[in-house]
């Protein structure tokens, strides 16, 4: 997982066009069961982030991601910023410079264990922990981009049919069934985009 | 923004609409007075509703106290943003900046009266916390 300079920019660049090209996606799933603000304060944070390139990329990839991190935190706004703020700042914390599968699996597993406190959170809440809770099982039990990219995208929508217990949409008690989880919907974007420059392979 | 020098615990008051903030701080100041450190955030970056970390870290700043500060919110991000504003704190002032499970106008009324006394940041928001608890 050494990346170079051009493999980081490419990373960066893959991680805001997820979100930005479905803004609008994000914003009408919020406009569902929040306040509709997702879409609008994910776009705002990544394109703060892409404002930061190319200097960015010129940092090694751990101090690359906490510096991702910090721009989301100031710049999202509402609750998911600090929480995907905090996810790529842990994630950033816990890598090494130099860092080999077995180290973003530890690292991934870390920085969930902050966004769970930074929450009050845990799986099962429909939150974007549905998708970072499950993904990162299939990346520690050796799974390969493609199914990696799958387990995000199958578990965002696995959010559509549960209750929700934390955010705004617990305030709408059952009437947040049937709805997919705005932030699940954008962890799983996030997700696809970076195992997708990452090309991950298998390993057992 | 507006502040006092005093050495009582300082109250911040965080909501979505810049509207609210302003106006329990107008509440606190007419029904409390100046002897306490007070200030004020509300809205996202771009001035739409919502709450901004950097927001809540100056507002902390102004409110800055030896005694510490506390923090009253609204909903949800308002939350989420405060605690991840009192964690980026320097390590020294972290631990004197509490976020209160309160009202906040009415949390921030009672907790400001509290601190006009003197008392100190436990008994601040304590008295926020069971007022209505």
């Amino acid at each position: 997982m050494s990346l170079d300079r051009v493999a980081r920019e490419k990373l960066v660049r893959a991680l805001a066009d997820s979100v930005i090209q479905h803004a609008d996606e994000l914003t009408s799933l919020d406009q569902a069961i929040g306040d509709g603000d997702h879409g609008l304060n994910m776009k705002r944070g990544f394109e703060a982030v892409l404002a930061t390139l190319p200097g960015l990329a010129d940092k090694s990839l751990p101090e690359m991601l906490k510096a991702i991190g910090m721009t989301l935190v100031m710049k999202v706004g509402g609750a998911s910023g600090p929480l995907v703020g905090t996810f790529f700042m842990e994630l950033g914390k816990a890598l090494p410079e130099q860092s080999i599968r077995a180290d973003l699996v530890a690292a991934t597993a870390k920085a969930i264990d902050a966004v769970k406190a930074r929450g009050r959170s845990e799986a099962g809440q429909k939150t974007l922990l549905d998708v970072l809770v499950p993904v990162q099982v299939v990346l520690a039990g050796g799974g390969d981009a493609k199914a990696i990219a799958a387990e995000a995208a199958q578990a965002a929508d696995r959010t559509t049919p549960m209750l929700a217990i934390r955010g705004r949409a617990s305030f709408l008690g059952e009437r947040s069934i049937g709805h997919m989880d705005p932030g699940s919907r954008s962890a799983s974007l996030l997700i696809g985009a970076a195992v997708k420059v990452l090309e991950f392979e298998a390993s057992s | 923004m507006n502040s006092s020098n005093s050495g009582n615990v300082g109250i911040v008051i965080v909501s979505h609409s810049p509207k609210i903030a302003e106006g329990a701080a107008d509440m606190v100041r007419q029904m409390v007075g100046s002897a306490v450190p007070l200030a004020w955030t509300g809205g996202d970056i771009d001035g739409g509703l919502g709450t901004n970390v950097a927001g809540i870290l100056e507002a902390i700043e102004t409110a800055w106290s030896p005694a510490g500060v506390a923090v009253l919110v609204d909903l949800g991000g308002a939350e989420t943003n405060s605690e991840m504003a009192v964690e980026m704190l320097p390590e020294d002032r972290r631990a004197r900046v509490v976020v209160c499970n309160a009202p906040v106008v009415e949390g921030a009324v009672i907790a400001a009266t509290e601190s006009s006394g003197g008392s100190p940041l436990a008994a601040v928001k304590r008295s926020a916390e069971e007022f209505y608890a």
